[in-house]
């Protein structure tokens, strides 16, 4: 993306921060990245306005449109759509010509202006159909809503390439590395009473896991761990806490830490059922006293240490069975236990 | 049964960017608002019923892989949720029904 885009285009009308542009989905990114030469079809069928309103109803029914430019010797002078047409029927006149019906204030955009600028377009003037001109404002296309839904999931499918081929990369890098034992350390900030954010470390580790390589069932069990690990900090420490995973060959190890205000008693928070979220975190759904339970389900180990007025941390650890392992090809890391 | 047929039949309105749901064929379902149950007890590919609206059902739908949430009682997530929910690749379906009706008619439908 560049600047001027940035600028011109910004949500807000105004120019995109680093804030913004974090929360920016990538289907909106790509309505910035794509150009509308890239999506629009090249294939235009347009009318003389000589040419009567009935040659109309044969171009839309013989090619399935719904409105087409007119242009007078190689200038788009208008265009014609259904509802003219609707007109003429109407007048019983489609023996005039398409000068008569056709709008004459064209809307156009540019081929080389990024697809939100067409979609924005749509969205302010209610047309379905843009015909596209280039920079010596001659006709090369016609736009719709199909065509940048149809460009945007080519993209995307893309998109999904790419990410296939990222995995394969990271997957070998570590077949690349020798050492006795190698491992992979991921630690995340979390801050307290952050709900919007909640959730977004452990979607980080699931992915990374899968990209390494790792079973999609082990990448949810850590998913479903850290997930409840991570709402703990943010629902009840006084100052937030780190997320901490490191993925070995033989182990994947997740432990979260903080600095109050402890737990007075372990045993009681791991009962099923039992919470002391406050009404906040209850109104969204947290607070099932479940939390614990479920990451007890999920790993192999857990142990907590704490106590009232006390930080806590929170220790889970997940053995990888023989058909589990990942990251693991060099022979210094394949040794178990080492 | 698809989840086209079952937006269809339960006239869900469709709160992100749509897709294919022709291809989307949900696999039983599970119903709750609190979030550490959808935790351990939903399956990848169930629907989840739910009258949650806020952004951590998206996180939850997304690690838990579920194909659709359905959203009752129209309760109304904020615009960035729905942003979220697209960018995690989650589908938000929204209906005026309870959560009973809702549930009631998808195991009518042989979702169970």
């Amino acid at each position: 993306m560049s600047n001027t885009i940035q600028e011109e285009f910004g949500r807000k009308g105004r120019p995109i921060t680093d804030v913004d542009a974090q929360e920016i989905t990538r289907i909106e990114e790509l309505s910035y990245d794509l150009r509308i030469f890239e999506v629009m079809s090249r294939e235009v069928f347009s009318l003389s306005s000589k040419q009567t309103m009935r040659d109309v109803i044969d171009l839309l029914r013989i090619r399935r449109i719904s409105g087409a430019p007119v242009v007078d010797d190689g200038e788009l002078v208008g265009v014609i759509s259904t509802e003219d047409l609707m007109r003429a029927l109407t007048q019983n006149d489609l023996e005039s010509p398409i000068r008569k019906y056709m709008a004459v204030n064209v809307i156009t955009v540019k081929s080389y202006e990024p697809v939100v600028k067409a979609l924005e377009t749509f969205t302010r003037t209610n047309i379905g159909r843009l015909p596209v001109t280039n920079e010596n404002d001659e006709l090369v296309g016609m736009i719709t809503k199909g065509d940048i839904t149809r460009g945007v999931l080519v993209a995307i499918r893309k998109d999904y390439k790419e990410e296939e081929i990222r995995r394969y990369r990271v997957r070998h890098l570590f077949e690349d590395i020798t050492s006795d034992r190698t491992s992979l350390t991921l630690r995340y900030k979390i801050k307290p009473r952050d709900f919007v954010n909640g959730g977004q470390a452990s979607s980080h580790i699931k992915r990374a896991m899968l990209r390494l390589g790792a079973t999609a069932q082990l990448a949810r069990q850590c998913g479903i761990a850290v997930y409840e690990a991570e709402m703990n900090l943010i629902i009840h420490t006084t100052n937030g806490g780190i997320l901490r995973v490191q993925i070995e060959p033989h182990r994947i190890l997740m432990q979260t830490t903080d600095d109050g205000p402890g737990i007075p008693d372990v045993n009681k928070a791991l009962q099923p059922g039992w919470s002391t979220a406050p009404q906040e975190a209850r109104s969204m759904g947290f607070g099932a006293g479940m939390g614990l339970v479920n990451i007890k389900s999920c790993v192999d180990k857990m142990e907590i240490f704490s106590g009232a007025g006390k930080g806590t941390r929170l220790m889970m650890e997940i053995h990888l069975r023989p058909n589990e392992k990942f990251m693991a090809s060099t022979e210094g890391t394949q040794k178990p236990g080492i | 049964m698809t989840l086209q047929e079952i937006i269809a039949k339960l006239n869900l309105t469709v709160l992100t960017t749509p897709r294919d749901f022709s291809t989307v064929t949900p696999q039983g379902g599970y119903a709750s608002d609190l979030l550490s149950c959808v935790m351990a007890g939903a399956q990848p590919d169930n629907v989840w019923v739910t009258l949650q609206a806020h952004m951590n059902v998206v996180a939850v739908a997304a690690l838990r892989e579920v194909a659709a949430v359905i959203i009752t009682e129209n309760a109304q997530p904020e615009p960035d949720v729905i942003a979220k929910a697209n960018d995690q690749n989650v589908t938000l379906l929204s209906t005026s029904a309870p959560s009973y009706e809702v549930v009631g008619r998808l195991w009518e439908m042989g979702i169970r």
